[in-house]
């Protein structure tokens, strides 16, 4: 039997390396990327937690979860494919109109 | 024994994909990384009891969001941007920032202990079979979030198809 804190400890490990991709890289389809590491490392202790607690409704939530991430996977490539249309870059660093 | 095995090679190959595909130039590489990292989560899942959910995974995170992802690469022309730097000049504030939320993470995960347990035990699984049984619940007691979970995938194609169309002159 496999204890509840390894798979805690996995998924604590998931998401810091998506959060560490999403905040260091420059390229914007690999910070989507990165989101998509990090709703999967929160679905691993969801999932772990409902088998654990002999209770569904963390499945159900994983349910949820992939459904806002397909969501967000959706309208995110759609800004990027806009992003590259007009400025012809996937660096967020090119994209400074905004700096005074 | 056979159990703690398999649970070692998921999370190692997991970690490993994992840090494979946010450090790849090419981002062809990385999201191919990100599709075998998907299918070694599945794998976990079956571990936990979860086939439902284990289905769901493959079919819409590596069936449907990774061929979003690769169609998406492939219709931008990226020669461009691989040349480039790819990590931000502060990677080492972000490695010092993403590691100290690690430790706290993992500190506070030695103290955790599991509450009570809810009427969903694996024996009264498998008398309703997992998927009857998460539909149950979804069904019941989430119904109402399931409807806001359809809304929110109607806005998102909407917003996709008004977002990347061309604009007629």
């Amino acid at each position: 039997m496999i204890p509840l804190n390894w798979y805690m400890w996995l998924s604590g490990i998931v998401f810091c390396i998506g959060m560490f991709g999403f905040i260091t890289r420059r390229n914007i389809i690999i910070m989507l990327l990165s989101t998509e590491i990090m709703f999967n490392g929160v679905n691993i202790s969801l999932i772990a937690l409902s088998h654990y607690l002999e209770d569904l409704a963390g499945q159900v939530m994983v349910f949820f979860i992939i459904a806002v991430a397909a969501a967000e996977a959706a309208i995110g490539l759609a800004l990027v494919i806009l992003l590259f249309r007009n400025k012809e870059t996937v660096s967020v660093d090119d994209l400074n109109e905004l700096r005074g | 024994m056979i159990n703690q095995i398999f649970f070692f090679y998921f999370s190692a190959v997991i970690v490993a994909m994992s840090l494979l595909a946010i450090t790849r130039r090419n981002v062809m590489h990385g999201v191919l990384y990100m599709l075998l990292l998907f299918f070694h989560i599945a794998g976990l899942y079956l571990f936990l009891n979860a086939e439902f959910i284990s289905a769901v995974q493959i079919i819409v995170y590596a069936g449907a969001i990774m061929v979003l992802f690769l169609f998406v690469i492939m219709l931008l022309n990226l020669r461009e941007d691989i040349r480039k730097k790819q990590f931000l000049a502060i990677w080492p504030m972000g490695l010092l920032v993403s590691s100290g939320i690690l430790m706290v993470i993992l500190m506070s995960m030695l103290t955790i202990r599991i509450g009570a347990s809810g009427i969903w035990g694996i024996a009264q699984i498998e008398r309703v079979t997992q998927t009857a049984a998460v539909g149950t619940v979804l069904y019941t007691q989430y119904l109402f979030p399931f409807e806001v979970a359809s809304l929110v995938l109607l806005v998102a194609i909407i917003g996709a198809v008004v977002l990347a169309k061309k604009r007629i002159k």
